[in-house]
């Protein structure tokens, strides 16, 4: 995959967790699930997705060029490649 | 045994911070923003910790305990997603402007990107004002929680002083590297002992599942959403954390980053710390139903501090009162030394009050002004009522409305600071009205929809921005591209 595509996934996945924050096929079901109940189980697997999903941003879509522009030094960016 | 165990905490705390004054050089750059030499580590930590209050260890679980696991999903896994997003995307830039502008507070952001004095005022004013309730509510938290902890032994004035007291003991002593170096420590010590708190008297309570099934048994509605929180409110609710952006003290430790990818390791890892704190409290509160059924108001705020003296009293007590005012200290510190800066730097450096301002002059200023917000805070936490607890929502409200600007200031070329002179004004307007129908009810939503006002708020200051900076001349394109960079 092209090196824009891949960002844009990572991108994309922000305002997908968004929507998927807002679990109402969740909101009144008594059911267990990881030991605790499913609406929260589900949140706190949620928090996990998020760490991922900031990884990948990380990773693959780190403004570096901006920020060392900004910065005004080359250096501090923290490119590694990335933009 | 209680209060041993907190005074060997806050003594603790104290010598951190003074030794960290064998590092700080005399300049205002090092005091107010560690010279901007702080590694990923001490910066997550020192984030997160002052982030969060002690509002995640006892408010969390009074809330929980109230409304059940929703708590969860309105409160933590949205700053789980949203704080993260706003470091990415906001931090970043604002440490690398600050960086190579040698910004240190952000009126002088504002005043750098649109060359106006007007607007940089009106910020100063709005920043202080919201700030002044969040700095009371901590304060005041120090005296309730040693007086709950105590069981009233301890007056609530000594809890109160005895936080003012070691705030300004560290922060003046090491600045803002003092004060991250005490909030990394900080902030290990109550996601530590929130866990050990949670591990203990879950394991009294047969284990998670046993404990549920008794919750089930005589309170099965605090297991599922329900009708406790309105699927608008969990919605809106997500705008909350954006004040994460605006905070002051935010923003200093922003400044503080060493690089750019100093930010990798807070932008991954802040739900992580999020998920430990809030999971141990949010259970906590929960399994409370089973032992102290029925409580109401203030009483129900206490059900953290009575299942410990249920269950383990004494060392865990004084352990778990040295966790809170290690919640509320860790954002008190940042929030005085804030304030300190912008007097410093936006009030009386700006306008040359006694002429130019030496490095070590601005040093001294900036104790002086740390000590004075802190003690006129302790003076108001003596007369202020304890209604003054509901007034976070409110100023949350406040400071994420103010968002659009500073995203506004980072990407936007058309921006002018007539714009950001209306959004800001648009704020105080629309916060007001609300404000105004909302404070004492705290299921205030608008109109009765289950929407929270900051939707309206910070819809309202976004607009205002948009419409004015368009009705109005563009700015200057060498002072844009310093803040948003050149076309690409």
């Amino acid at each position: 995959m092209a090196k824009r595509a891949v960002r844009v996934t990572a991108y994309a996945a922000l305002p997908a967790l968004y929507l998927l924050h807002n679990d109402l096929w969740l909101w009144d079901d008594p059911g267990r699930f990881l030991g605790l109940p499913v609406g929260l189980s589900y949140h706190v697997l949620f928090s996990a997705a998020v760490v991922l999903a900031m990884w990948r941003l990380v990773r693959v879509a780190w403004p570096g060029d901006t920020l060392a522009e900004l910065a005004g030094s080359p250096d501090d960016g923290g490119a590694e490649g990335a933009e | 045994m209680t209060l041993a165990v907190i005074f060997a905490y806050l003594a603790a705390v104290l010598s951190i911070g003074v030794w960290s004054n064998r590092r700080l050089a005399a300049t205002g750059e090092d005091f107010f923003v560690a010279g901007r030499t702080i590694g990923p580590f001490v910066l997550l930590m020192t984030l997160f910790g002052t982030h969060m209050t002690s509002f995640a260890l006892l408010g969390a679980s009074a809330e929980s305990y109230r409304v059940g696991i929703g708590v969860f999903s309105l409160m933590a896994s949205s700053s789980a997603l949203m704080v993260p997003v706003v470091f990415f995307f906001v931090g970043t830039r604002v440490w690398a402007v600050g960086r190579r502008l040698g910004l240190l507070t952000q009126v002088q952001f504002v005043r750098a990107r649109w060359g106006s004095d007007g607007v940089g005022l009106l910020l100063f004013v709005v920043l202080v004002l919201l700030l002044l309730p969040y700095l009371l509510i901590g304060v005041m938290g120090g005296g309730v929680v040693l007086g709950q902890i105590t069981d009233g032994a301890a007056p609530s004035w000594l809890g109160s002083l005895l936080v003012s007291g070691v705030v300004i003991g560290y922060v003046t002593s090491g600045g803002l590297r003092g004060t991250a170096w005490v909030n990394t420590f900080q902030t290990a010590m109550f996601m530590l002992l929130g866990a050990v708190t949670a591990v203990l008297i879950v394991t009294k309570l047969g284990g998670v599942g046993a404990a549920l099934d008794r919750v089930a048994e005589s309170r099965p509605e605090l297991l599922v959403r329900g009708d406790a929180i309105h699927p608008l409110r969990l919605l809106s609710y997500t705008l909350i954390p954006l004040s994460v952006g605006t905070f002051p003290h935010i923003f200093a430790h922003w400044l503080s980053a060493k690089r750019a990818a100093t930010f990798k390791a807070p932008i991954v890892l802040y739900p992580v710390c999020i998920a430990a704190v809030w999971i141990p409290s949010v259970l906590l509160g929960l399994f409370g139903n089973i032992d102290f059924p029925g409580l109401d108001g203030a009483e129900s705020n206490a059900v953290l501090v009575r299942m410990i003296a249920l269950y383990a009293p004494e060392l865990l007590a004084g352990l778990l009162g040295a966790g809170v005012f290690a919640a509320i200290m860790s954002s008190l510190d940042s929030q005085s030394l804030s304030l300190g800066a912008m007097f410093t730097q936006d009030i009386v450096r700006h306008y040359r009050w006694g002429g130019d301002l030496s490095e070590a002059r601005q040093v001294r200023l900036g104790r002086l002004f740390v000590v004075g917000v802190v003690a006129a805070v302790f003076v108001l936490s003596l007369v202020a009522e304890r209604s003054i607890f509901a007034l976070s929502v409110w100023s949350f409200t406040g400071f994420a409305s103010l968002l659009p600007v500073v995203v506004a200031a980072l990407y936007w070329r058309r921006s002018t600071a007539a714009g950001a002179g209306a959004a800001i004004l648009a704020t105080i307007a629309l916060w007001t009205w609300f404000f105004l129908r909302g404070i004492g009810d705290p299921d205030y939503s608008v109109g009765g929809t289950g929407v929270m006002p900051v939707a309206v708020v910070f819809a309202g200051s976004a607009a205002a921005m948009i419409v004015v900076s368009l009705l109005t001349r563009p700015p200057v394109t060498e002072r844009v591209e310093r803040f948003v960079g050149q076309p690409r």
